[in-house]
């Protein structure tokens, strides 16, 4: 009832979501992801879980496409290269966190798409001793996307997001070390809710703050490209999108000076 | 949350304490006459004015002609309602208005705020009532111009100064230039277009960037221009007199002596 299709069902592609996460990491991935494959749009996820926000097409390239309504979360696909993106622009209401969750769940099930990728963040400054050594990308994997691309993960000799210890320092023997993704938003429940329903679902996030996460959105698109292989070119750059102008207010008064 | 379709009397119904965010319509008896045996409200041209100088401009220009019937309500409680006793203080802040003579008009003045939570119910709740064929939406919708981005550093003397937005179904030309990057809106404008784009209905938002927080004549003229494009049965006759604009544009309550 919440996703309304333009055209073309969607069937077998593999699904790229983020989570409204710490920085918008996920969410400016996707749009660098949407932008350089010139991703069409095919569906509206229209949701009372989302807070209503309206803008004119934040990927226009040329006049002719600029005036053109996007809402808050929409569906575009790359048909060529199998791949589906859900893009999320808009905070989900806090007291409808576990329903957007759901609605999600139950739209992945129904569409049958082969594999979701769920590209998030992380507070950085939540990591404990062992995190903060390293690289700050992290992978997840439910149990039924394991079976057919652990020989990928192995090649990429991805980091697997760490348990961590429910009381730090304390020495527990009951207390089992546990999943937690602090600033992940929806993240954790979304792992949690697939691994249950036996989906194929994948989580890259990064480790980050609060700033100019541009740079954070490159290096986690680069990170799932060395997975999907979506930008292949040698010479092939990601592209900025139009809606990433500004992203700090308008131009300075020359009066201030 | 239900719809209460109840008319409107002097006391409002009681609303269950388990649901004090939901959003309830009021409409009067022959509307909900009408919505009873399972139709809908006949609507070619429905105009939503969010905001006070919106509302004014609306008030002013158009409802002042006296051809208007009231039509009904729409209550929505959230934190930002102000009433001593009771919801009695949002009786007026979101009103539905009929044409006499062209029923299929309808105007609604929301002066109140809408919670982000409720803006999807409110949308949905008012567009169910209504016949979506050939229906044509207009938004006038204030904003202050602080919330406006753009390159060039604005000046004061630009504002105020309206953009416009529309559904892709929206085959007309607005009367102003269109929202640039990379702006967007929000709250109750966006929740409708968000639903008129889904629904493929043809809507149109023009947001009006002023730099007066409050109650602003030279805000509500600025509005002028939409008024060509509202529909044949929406006849202005002559510009409303200062009286009557001061009327609609009360002096916002002094809520500070802070810069007195």
């Amino acid at each position: 009832p919440y996703y309304t299709s333009i055209c073309t069902p969607i069937v077998d592609d593999c699904l790229n979501v983020p989570a409204v996460a710490v920085g918008n990491v996920g969410q400016l991935a996707v749009d660098l992801v949407v932008s350089t494959l010139n991703m069409s749009r095919v569906g509206y996820f229209h949701t009372d879980c989302l807070i209503p926000m309206a803008g004119n097409n934040p990927y226009a390239s040329c006049k002719d496409d600029t005036e053109e309504l996007h809402t808050p979360a929409e569906v575009y696909t790359a048909a060529e290269l199998k791949l589906a993106v859900l893009q999320i622009r808009a905070p989900i209401l806090q007291t409808r966190s576990k329903r957007f969750r759901q609605q999600l769940v139950s739209w992945i099930k129904a569409s049958g798409f082969s594999r979701t990728v769920v590209l998030s963040s992380s507070h950085a400054y939540q990591r404990d001793d062992q995190q903060l050594q390293g690289t700050p990308l992290r992978y997840l994997i439910t149990p039924s996307l394991l079976t057919t691309s652990a020989d990928a993960l192995k090649e990429l000799s991805w980091r697997e997001m760490e348990r961590m210890p429910a009381f730090p320092g304390v020495k527990d023997a009951d207390a089992e070390p546990r999943l937690c993704i602090p600033g992940g938003g929806i993240t954790k429940g979304l792992y949690t809710d697939s691994c249950a329903e036996d989906l194929p679902l994948a989580v890259l996030l990064l480790f980050c703050s609060e700033g100019d996460n541009i740079p954070d959105a490159f290096a986690l698109v680069n990170h799932l490209n060395d997975w999907l292989h979506l930008l292949d070119e040698p010479n092939r750059k990601w592209k900025v999108p139009s809606s990433w102008s500004l992203l700090f207010g308008s131009g300075i008064p020359p009066a201030l000076f | 949350p239900r719809v209460e379709q109840q008319s409107s009397s002097q006391s409002l119904p009681f609303i269950p304490l388990l649901f004090p965010r939901a959003v309830h319509l009021h409409w009067s008896p022959d509307v909900t006459e009408l919505l009873r045996s399972g139709n809908k409200l006949q609507c070619s041209s429905f105009i939503l004015a969010v905001g006070h100088n919106a509302a004014s401009f609306l008030s002013a220009y158009v409802l002042a002609s006296a051809n208007w019937d009231a039509a009904g309500r729409a209550l929505a409680w959230n934190e930002r309602s102000r009433s001593g006793a009771g919801r009695s203080g949002e009786e007026s802040a979101c009103v539905f208005y009929r044409h006499k003579d062209e029923p299929s008009v309808l105007i609604c003045n929301v002066t109140c705020h809408i919670a982000e939570d409720q803006l999807f119910e409110w949308t949905e709740k008012v567009f169910d009532c209504l016949q979506s064929r050939e229906l044509a939406v207009t938004v006038l919708s204030d904003r202050s111009v602080a919330d406006y981005k753009t390159p060039d550093y604005l000046c004061s003397s630009s504002a105020p100064f309206l953009r416009s937005l529309h559904s892709s179904a929206f085959a007309d030309r607005p009367v102003c230039p269109s929202l640039e990057q990379p702006n967007i809106i929000t709250g109750l404008p966006a929740a409708v277009l968000n639903h008129c784009q889904v629904h493929r209905i043809a809507a149109v938002v023009y947001q009006c960037y002023s730099d007066v927080a409050g109650p602003d004549s030279v805000t509500v003229e600025s509005y002028k221009p939409v008024l060509n494009k509202l529909g044949r049965s929406i006849q202005v006759n002559s510009p409303p007199s200062t009286d009557v604009l001061r009327k609609f544009l009360r002096s916002a309550e002094i809520q500070s002596n802070l810069y007195i």
